[in-house]
């Protein structure tokens, strides 16, 4: 347990280094792109003339040096302040933390699904390996590897909800139908379908090839021979000896896409009109609203850096050779 | 050898089949044979003879559909194993016999506890409960000879050492104490002193529960060491099947005569290496010293791999290293072609210390001292053609494309093989002739020491002979001085003139290769010399000659 301690204060050090230099590094990629804010705001305000400009500057600080703002951003990042958007007139914090939740739901099912599926499917695969079973999972996966997001998302809609008026098109829930309990619940699953698909087909793809091929090579090892040699039945075999092995480059990878949990649903939720953090990137970006962007981009950070150490841990617990130093 | 009545299993004209497209239809050709209670038979054959087809057909582990058994039947206590149900087969593999495989490394679950593993055997077939099958496991590591059976129950398969291991995996095999154990190569991936003890374990449980054995080996040290009985295995067919005794002494089959004569052994004939002039290249106390499992904000711990190593090679001398795996005798090889910079001491090449030589003032030195690598799978790569592969040093030293590559031609026909074999890749040739290829590339430039680590040591006896014989001639031919990397001190015996002995990093004796094998002055020499299995047994006489012939043609051997 202490060993544990130790690998995850060592882990927590190290994470809030890399933290501080992606702060350094988002602040300074952002100034890099031409125009400011207070611009797009007078230009917004149709009043472009240059002393009003000057006097957005002065107010939201940036008269001051690049090197004196960057400072002033970054302590009070690590104080825990995200800022203050001037667009919309409410703290970074609240509005992330507002966002969060829905964006989380529509991840992490999506997240959940293409896990379970593509571990399904890949082990199916393995083991009727050459039938047809085979060749109809692997042209799915290869179909949904190869399909670009956006595209996909845009067809779903056009075919379930256009064509077929099966299920919502976008939106969170149904705007002013007022439903409560299990109804609200329903409601806002129909509404996850589409986009949980769009999501999480990718990477479910990802995962069925991965088992698939896993599967395959640890198929062949010497250790699975010896459980066959004890007169462990084919099953047995299967699930102990086979799939708890093949699984650990799947964790890995999964680990991987845990960290884009946040960051990559922003195509998504711009199809579906998804109220989550991906919008509110999107649109900050758009109106050069910074201190949101930033804010999303320290949030996404801490987020990936957070599950990379849980994966390691993960780790260290699934496959004994791996150990907390 | 008894009548099949008696017999644990029956053979009896076993065939597989190999998928259609393969070298041959048939990977097992009507083998017949029978083993008894108390009898260990030993198949015996090289790479691809078919030998552990045999063992997996019998153990119903042929990875079906695509090699399957095409005819013939195994009898295992009267019952035909090929036309049992599935669910019987289970149950015969677990209680009537059990199976070692070669490779310790990856024999285990690699998640799995080794208690577990052993458990597993005793949950499907036995009626024990938790406390009796836990009393079990206990009681199996202890007559497997594994230390403090209480804790390694719940350690993990990588804790553990190979020769552990593969105790381990005897354990496994003989938990429901079956009649008939079949080991495939078990000892061939590891250290001569802990092959010894595996051989010994397995000889002490055969007679302790009177099984049966079947031992694949390709080495027939091991074979004298241990069987009562031998089968002779080549192209999938039994040539020779007799007792042990006539087998090995009295080989009538063309084959096994030649596996026989090409069992590595000391040479008494020859002279003595006289050390004239300056020695080529003196190694003194060097030192390399590895950090595991350093990182960011971590410091790791160090491992002395060369401790104070000291050695010379004179013009015309081979010099051969020998140690069980993790001596440093490796790590020796590759400090001194550059591979590795060593952490201390000198390596004094011609006069100039090599060590803490910058890259640049290096390059010159790379061009004297060249290395042969241990696996020729592995050493040469795929996507060059072999041309390209031996001209691409002397390229980079800048003799002209065209001259290099007739030089390449040249070299091919003096490691044996026909200069045509410069327009191919490297996998069209068997593991001998790429050992071959790694030789010319070598000698490419014209080195002054060549550097060979266990240069055979993944190849059959009979190639490893070819091999061997190749290196000493082309020593001899163009006066070069060797430093040979082994861990099999028969085949160290062979070429070698001076023998160092390294354990745990330091050399410990270092003499002439007669010194060291008739008058062994240090404890750890004498443990691996008793380690060398089959001492009893000499080579037939008629045989010996045999070996002085072959090396002198290599070209119509090379397979």
């Amino acid at each position: 347990m202490a060993k544990i301690g130790l690998f995850l204060a060592r882990r927590l050090v190290k994470a809030a280094i890399i933290l501080f230099f992606i702060v350094l590094i988002n602040f300074a990629l952002i100034r890099a792109a031409p125009g400011d804010p207070a611009s797009v705001m007078a230009g917004e305000a149709g009043a472009s003339d240059e002393r009003y400009v000057e006097l957005l500057r002065q107010r939201f600080g940036l008269d001051e040096p690049l090197h004196t703002q960057m400072f002033i951003y970054v302590t009070s990042v690590f104080q825990g302040d995200l800022g203050y958007s001037y667009r919309q007139g409410r703290n970074v914090s609240a509005l992330i933390l507002e966002r969060l939740p829905a964006t989380l739901l529509l991840t992490v099912t999506a997240f959940v699904f293409a896990l379970a599926m593509g571990v399904l499917l890949g082990t199916l695969a393995a083991m009727k390996v050459g039938r047809w079973a085979d060749t109809a999972i692997t042209t799915l996966a290869l179909i949904s590897y190869a399909t670009p997001l956006f595209w996909l998302g845009l067809m779903l809609i056009l075919l379930f909800s256009v064509q077929l008026g099966w299920l919502p098109s976008f939106g969170f829930e149904s705007v002013g139908a007022g439903f409560t309990g299990i109804d609200r619940m329903l409601d806002v699953a129909a509404h996850m379908v589409l986009p949980v698909l769009t999501l999480g087909l990718f990477y479910m793809a990802v995962y069925t090839r991965l088992t698939r091929s896993s599967i395959l090579e640890i198929h062949d090892m010497d250790f699975v021979k010896t459980a066959r040699s004890k007169g462990v039945t084919e099953g047995k075999v299967m699930v102990f000896h086979v799939l708890r092995n093949a699984i650990l480059p799947v964790i890995t990878f999964a680990g991987f896409q845990a960290g884009h949990l946040i960051g990559g649903s922003i195509l998504v939720e711009t199809v579906f009109a998804w109220p989550g953090i991906g919008r509110l990137a999107f649109n900050a970006l758009l109106q050069r609203d910074y201190q949101v962007l930033l804010g999303v981009f320290v949030v996404t950070s801490i987020l990936v850096l957070l599950f990379n150490i849980i994966t390691d841990l993960l780790y260290t617990i699934v496959d004994p050779r791996i150990e907390v130093e | 050898m008894t009548t099949s009545e008696q017999a644990v299993l029956a053979l009896r004209d076993l065939s597989v089949s190999l998928p259609p497209g393969g070298d041959r239809p048939l990977a097992v050709d009507q083998v017949t044979f029978s083993v008894a209670r108390e009898e260990i038979l030993c198949i015996v054959g090289e790479s691809g003879s078919g030998k552990s087809m045999v063992a997996h057909a019998i153990m119903g582990l042929l990875p079906e559909p695509y090699v399957k058994v095409a005819g013939g039947s195994a009898r295992l206590n009267g019952e035909n194993l090929f036309t049992m149900s599935r669910a019987r087969q289970r149950a015969v593999r677990g209680i009537g016999m059990g199976m070692i495989f070669q490779e310790p490394m990856t024999a285990l679950n690699p998640l799995m506890r080794v208690g577990e593993q052993i458990e597993e055997a005793l949950k499907l077939h036995s009626r024990l409960d938790s406390r009796g099958r836990r009393a079990r496991v206990l009681e199996l590591l202890q007559d497997v000879g594994l230390p403090n059976p209480g804790d390694l129950r719940r350690s993990y398969p990588f804790r553990l050492s190979g020769g552990q291991r593969q105790r381990v995996m005897i354990a496994i095999a003989l938990a429901l104490e079956p009649d008939l154990l079949i080991a495939d190569e078990p000892t061939t991936a590891l250290d001569v002193t802990t092959q010894k003890q595996i051989l010994d374990l397995i000889r002490k449980v055969q007679t302790a529960c009177g099984m049966g054995v079947i031992f694949i080996t390709h080495d027939f040290g091991v074979v004298a060491e241990i069987a009562t009985s031998v089968a002779v295995m080549q192209h999938g067919k039994c040539v020779e099947y007799g007792s042990a005794d006539t087998v090995l002494n009295r080989p009538e089959h063309p084959y096994t005569r030649e596996l026989i004569a090409a069992v590595p052994h000391y040479i008494e004939h020859r002279e003595d290496f006289t050390p004239k002039g300056q020695a080529l290249l003196k190694a003194e106390a060097v030192r390399k010293v590895f950090r595991v499992g350093s990182g960011f904000l971590r410091r790791g711990r160090e491992l002395v791999a060369a401790d104070n190593v000291s050695l010379s090679i004179h013009p015309g001398e081979t010099v051969g290293v020998v140690g069980e795996s993790g001596s440093g005798k490796s790590t020796l090889g590759r400090c001194i072609v550059g591979l590795h910079k060593a952490d201390g001491g000198r390596i004094v090449f011609q006069g100039t210390d090599l060590v803490g030589l910058s890259r640049k003032r290096f390059r010159p030195f790379r061009k004297d001292v060249q290395m042969i690598f241990q696996d020729p799978y592995a050493s040469l790569n795929p996507r060059y053609r072999v041309a390209d592969i031996i001209s691409q040093g002397p390229i980079a030293f800048g003799t002209p494309r065209k001259q290099a590559h007739a030089r390449a031609e040249e070299l091919l026909e003096l490691v044996g093989l026909d200069p045509s074999a410069a327009r191919r890749f490297p996998h069209e040739f068997s593991g001998g002739q790429r050992q071959r290829i790694s030789i010319a590339r070598a000698l490419a430039l014209d080195p002054k020491l060549l550097i060979a680590d266990e240069p055979v040591s993944a190849l059959d006896v009979s190639v490893q002979t070819q091999v061997l014989d190749l290196l000493d001639d082309i020593r001899h031919q163009l006066g070069l001085s060797m430093l040979f990397i082994t861990h099999d001190l028969r085949v160290a015996a062979q070429v070698c003139d001076t023998i160092a002995v390294m354990q745990t990093g330091r050399i410990v004796e270092l003499g002439s290769c007669r010194d060291v094998f008739s008058r062994p002055q240090h404890e750890y020499t004498r443990t691996l010399l008793d380690a060398i299995p089959g001492q009893g047994w000499e080579i037939p006489k008629d045989l010996r000659h045999l070996r002085a012939d072959r090396a002198r043609r290599p070209r119509e051997l090379s397979q």
